[in-house]
Order: structure tokens, then sequence, then C-alpha cells
């Protein structure tokens, strides 16, 4: 029997029995739509924890005070024992350094910010000039920090894109006066809203000031964070190395932690790859269970068409044609549900993204290809049996059934 | 030149203790053209006989030669070559695939045996005319007569022009009327050079074959042809006359039949 002729007689075989081919084309179909969905999920949330990680800016080294024990990141890490404080003056000492090719240092806390009559609490970073370039920040209006020496620090202050639609409502807002606790500062750019944040922070929420405003305003001489900028990708082990012997040699221990955005992305992404791979798993239950149905289903029609294979053997059939049919028609049943299946799960995953639009819920190719190939594995899989059986099937006995 | 030759075949079936012999001490010579019934009470052994002639059963013992081939040492792959090309079978209940139009069902064993489409489509369409079917090649079973549903067997059986034609009691489902005129249809087959073997219980039909097998107990009691006849040209049956109801084709089956036939 030709190939085509055998995959028509399985199509129609399959097609002469609606309600038992659709239920089971309905449950290959429900397994491959977990899949795709369920990975959809998890791979969405590993993306978009690493866009988030990304807008950091590239090439950026983070120092944070306090000696982490593994190197690794670990919100822990930024909370043990009680280092000594990283300085401004630390951190002006290590644009010294070769590979490094922009420093800015950082200090944060909460302020309320007083102006054109309305009042609001907002986050206050103190930093520098330097580091509307290492984060690859826009301005919207205005330019960022001026140039200046980092200890003493003007009455400037930039905001991001959210204030200056609430407090000002739209309007251009360079040059207008705003009292920050008792300072007042004048507003000399906007930042571009980029809407996006790390910790529930938003950058657009932001009133960016000089680090010496910051500090005398929080009454502190310590820094949050010194974020660095590597002359280049390959350099950042390199400024990794020269910070920690820099920050050793000047506090004569090694309390300070370094991290790359590269570890702490690595460790995320590993992270939610696993969890991914986990709920794809969970999910590939369901479509074990799919074959199994399968193979019952297949082994129904079997059963019931005892005659009809009895009949065909009658008229010339080999038992490998017989077999091939019944396979042909198990993976018919599997493809067209995993194909299905597909379509479900993408337009479940289009519905995750149009309720969740900062939410990437893209399925992995992986994860789709597993899905198919499981979904048309296990068809053929269990179908084996049910074919085997009725390749085997005494005609005379079979003849006799009706 | 026999195209059937059995000698001393055996067929014995246990059921827990006891065993049935089905057939016993079995020796038939069946010539090329020949039109036999084969008669006896029920449980004689008739249809296991056919089985085994055509090969859906094999014998205990003894020897079975179809056109002087020991077919009994075949590998089942080898007899289902022989069942596709040598050997039609019609059944009492028809055995049509219900889910295929009765083009579809006289094409299966074309399709079995991978003939190419053009060439079965080409094949079905000159059957369904020989056999009055050009109306409902698009018919499914269900939507068939008795006789008609017969005939779309008959001309499956046929299509492939087998030596042997092999028909269990193939108007037992059917009325007197329409049997006789499936009947007629085997008997045009035969009369073009077709061997075939009826199995039935009546016996008008019976008589109406040229020689007749009677089986009791497994065993074969008469053979109507102690020395085997050579049939085609004794003593014909006349040809159909097409006078049926629902319009059987006085031109009857394919033309090409005798060639393939001996
Ligand atoms: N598969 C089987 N297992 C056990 N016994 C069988 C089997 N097939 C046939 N027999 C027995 O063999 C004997 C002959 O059966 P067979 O079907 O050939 O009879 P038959 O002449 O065709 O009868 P009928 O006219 O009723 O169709 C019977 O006694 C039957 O019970
Ligand atoms: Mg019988």
């Amino acid at each position: 029997m030709r190939t085509a002729d055998v995959l028509r007689f399985a199509r129609d075989a399959a097609a002469g029995y609606p309600l038992r081919t659709s239920l089971s084309v309905l449950a290959m179909a429900i397994g491959v739509a977990a899949v795709v969905v369920l990975t959809s999920l998890g791979d969405g949330a590993r993306r978009y924890v690493v866009e988030q990680f990304s807008s950091l800016g590239s090439n950026l080294v983070i120092v944070l005070p306090g000696r982490s024990a593994t190197g690794g990141f670990s919100p822990a890490n930024a909370m043990t024992s009680t280092p000594r404080d990283l300085t401004v003056d630390d951190a002006f000492a290590l644009t010294r350094l070769p590979s490094v090719r922009r420093v800015a240092p950082l200090t944060a806390g909460n302020s309320e910010i007083n102006a054109n009559g309305r009042l609001r609490e907002v986050v206050v970073a103190g930093t520098a000039s330097t580091y509307l370039d290492i984060r690859s920040f826009k301005m919207a209006q205005g330019h960022f920090l001026p140039e200046a020496d980092w200890s003493r620090g003007a009455p400037v202050a930039v905001i991001g894109a959210k204030i200056q639609e609430e407090i000002f409502a739209g309007r251009p807002a360079v040059g207008e006066l705003i009292r920050l606790g008792d300072r007042r500062l004048r507003i000399v750019g906007v930042l571009k809203a980029t809407g996006q944040g790390v910790g529930g922070l938003n950058t657009d929420e932001i009133v960016f000031v000089p680090v010496g405003v910051a500090q005398s305003l929080f009454n502190t001489n310590s820094l949050f964070r010194v974020l660095i900028e590597a002359r280049s990708r390959g350099e950042i082990e390199a400024v990794k190395r020269e910070v920690t012997a820099m920050l050793k040699a000047r506090h004569g221990e090694e309390d300070i932690t370094v991290i790359t955005q590269d570890a702490v992305l690595a460790t995320f992404d590993k992270l939610l790859r696993a969890l991914t791979a986990a709920v794809a798993g969970i999910a590939a239950i369901s479509l074990a269970v799919a074959g199994i149905l399968v193979m019952n289903v297949m082994l129904v029609a079997v059963t019931q068409r005892t005659a009809e294979i009895g009949l065909l053997k009658a008229l010339g059939a080999r038992g490998a044609t017989i077999r091939d049919a019944f396979l042909a028609e198990a993976a018919m049943i599997s493809l067209v549900g995993a194909l299905t299946g597909y379509g479900l799960g993408l337009f479940g995953a289009f519905v995750l993204r149009q309720m969740y639009p900062v939410f990437p819920a893209y399925p992995p190719d992986w994860a789709v290809v597993a899905a198919l190939v499981t979904a048309l594995g296990t068809g053929l899989l269990f179908g084996i049996m049910p074919a085997r059986r009725a390749a085997r099937l005494d005609p005379v006995q079979a003849l006799m059934k009706h | 030149m026999s195209v059937i030759q059995l000698a001393g075949i055996e067929r014995v079936f246990h059921l827990g203790d006891s065993t049935v012999h089905a057939l016993t001490h079995l020796d038939v010579g069946i010539e090329a053209g020949e039109y036999v019934a084969i008669m006896g009470p029920s449980g004689s052994g008739k249809s296991t006989l056919l089985n085994l002639l055509g090969l859906l059963d094999r014998p205990d013992a003894g020897s079975y030669h179809l056109e002087g081939r020991d077919v009994t040492t075949l590998s089942p792959d080898e007899q289902a070559a022989v069942r596709s090309r040598r050997i039609g079978f019609v059944f009492q209940s028809f055995h049509l695939v219900p889910r295929l139009t009765a083009a579809e069902n006289i094409a299966l064993p074309m399709m079995l045996a991978g003939i190419p489409a053009a060439e079965r489509a080409q094949r079905v369409m000159q059957a369904l005319k020989d056999f009055g079917l050009d109306q409902r090649a698009d018919h499914r079973p269900d939507q068939l007569s008795g006789g008609q549903r017969q005939r779309v067997a008959i001309a499956r059986a046929t299509i492939m022009q087998p030596a042997v034609l092999l028909a269990d009691e193939p108007t037992g489902n059917l009325d007197r009327a329409t049997g006789d005129e499936v009947i007629h249809l085997l008997e045009v087959l035969n009369q073009r050079g077709m061997t075939l073997i009826i199995v039935t219980h009546d016996p008008k039909i019976g008589t109406r074959a040229r020689r007749q097998l009677m089986m009791e107990d497994g065993e074969l009691r008469h053979d109507s042809a102690a020395a085997p006849l050579r049939s085609a040209d004794d003593n014909p049956p006349s040809p159909l006359s097409g006078k049926g109801g629902d319009g059987v084709s006085p031109a009857a089956p394919a033309p090409d039949t005798p060639s393939a036939a001996t």
C-alpha cells in the first residue's frame, strides 16, 4: 500500500468516528497548550527580569558596602556586619583606575518635594553628571546634573518624567524652583520616561540631585552604591579586580562587595529557566495522559473495527500494512492535537500579553519543539500497541465479528 | 491444470478438552474455470474449507497447491500477496467498509496492492459500469440495498482479476430474486473463466453448479464429479439476462477477466 493511501485511509478512519477522534485530539491539544502557556509565563517572567536588569546600563559594575561571603548576589549580603562606609572620596579614587571609564556615586533616601503648590513623597538620589551615561538615560528637557566637584554640589535638581507630570502637570519644568526638605533647588532637566525600575523603584519617580546636596540633606557621609562603567565588556572582570584591590588598600580590609550585572542576570536567568523547565515538566505530564488516552482510543478502534481488519486481510493486506494504518491514525490524532494545542497555547500567550503588556509572555522555542515532539512521540508510542494488536488479529476470527 | 489441489488436509480445533475435526482426510482437486458448490449440514466444515482455500487459515496437516504452487508453506506476507492477486472473497454479510463509498470499497484491494490512484479510478469506473452501479459510486453501504451491496462486494472481489472466487453463502442475506441475480452475476464471471466456489445451503443454487461437493462432519461425502471436468464448454449456463429491477447492466463483468483467470 502506498504511503499516501495509508495516510488517506487513516485520515478517513479517524474522521469516521468524529466524537472519539475529537476527544483525543482535544486531550492532546490541552496538553500542548498547557506546555505552551505555562512556559510562556515562566519565560515571560525571565525576560521581564532580564530586561529590567539590562536597563541598568551596559558594562555596569556595582560596588556596595559590606562583604559578601560568596561573591554572588543576595539581598542579605548588603546587610552583613558593620563595614566601613563607602565615601565620595572612595568613589573618586576609583575614577583613576585604568579599566574604568566612568564612576557615579549614589546615595539615596526619601524626602518631600514641594513645588508648584503641591507636595509629595519622592525618592531622592544623590549622584553625579556621569550617572546619565552609565545608565544610558535620555533627557526630555534641559540637561542632567552639571559636571562639578562631587563634594560641593550646586543647588540644582533633575526630575523624572512622572514627577513632572504630577507636579507640573506636564508643563516645561526647567527653571522652576522646588523645595526638597529644607533645600531650595532649581530644576535643570527632566528625564525621558523609561517605564523601568528595579525593586519597585521606578526611575520616572526619582529626583536626582548632586551627591553633595543629598549627603547634607540626609546628613550622611556614606554612599549607598558606586556605579562603575567598565571601558568594555571584556574589562568588567579587570574592573572588579582593580576596584576590590583599591578599596581593600584604602579600607585596610575587603569590606565591600562588587557585583556585575552579568552575575545578577545569570543568577536570575538560571533560576527562572529552571522554573520554566519545571512548569514545562509538569505540563508534560498532561501530554503523557493524552498519550494514554490516544492508546485507549486506538484500542477501542481496533475492537470496533475488528471485522474491517479481517476484511482487509482477506483482501490481501499484509500485517505491516494494517499496523501502519493504525499507527498513522494515532499519529494523525496526535499531530492534529499538537497543532491545535500549539495554536491554543499561542492564543493563550497572546491573551496574557494583552492583559499584562509589560510581561513578554512568549513561549520559548525549546518548549514548543519539546511539546510538539512529545505529543507526537507519546501518540506514536502509545499507538504501537493497538496497531500491533490489529496487525496480529486472526482473519477468520476477525471476519466473524460484526 | 488443477487450479486447486488439496491432499490429506486435516483441520482440528481444540476447545478446552474436546477436539473438533473440522476437516479430515480431505483430497480434492479443482480445475481452472470450474463451478463448484460446497454443500452440507451446518457445522460440516464448509466455511473452514473455504477459509483454507482462501489462505485465511492454515491446515494442521496435508498440502494445498494453488496454481501448482504449495501455498501452505508460504510466509504470512507471501500468503497475503496470493490473497491479493489470486483470490477473491464474497461474504454472506457483504463486509463492506461502512465509511467508504461504493467506489472506494471496490478500489480497496487495488489500494492495498499499491496500484496507482489513476489506474484505480479507471478500473473502478469500468467495474461500476459492468456491475450496474454507475449511479451508486458515491453512495455509502448504508445507502445501498442488499443486492447492491453484494454487487459492490463482488466487484471488489473481482477487481484484481483473481483466479479463484470464493463465496460463502453469498445469497444468505438476500431475498430469493436478489439472490438469483447475484448468482447470475457470479455465473457470468465463471463463464468468463474465473474458478467459482460457492458454499450454500440452498439446494436450488447448489444444483446450478456443475459440480457439487457434499460435506459431512468434516469429510467429503460425495463429489458429483468422480473425475474432474473440463467445465467451460460442456454446458454453459444461459447468459445474464439483465431483467433484474434495479439496473444490472447486461454487459456484465470486466472484459479482460478471462485472460487473467486462466
Ligand atoms: N475457530 C474455531 N474454533 C473452534 N471450533 C471451530 C472454529 N471454527 C469452526 N469450528 C468448528 O468446526 C466445525 C466446522 O465449522 P464450519 O464453520 O466450517 O461449519 P459450516 O459448515 O460452515 O457451518 P454453517 O453451515 O453453519 O456455516 C464446527 O463444528 C465448528 O464448531
Ligand atoms: Mg459456514
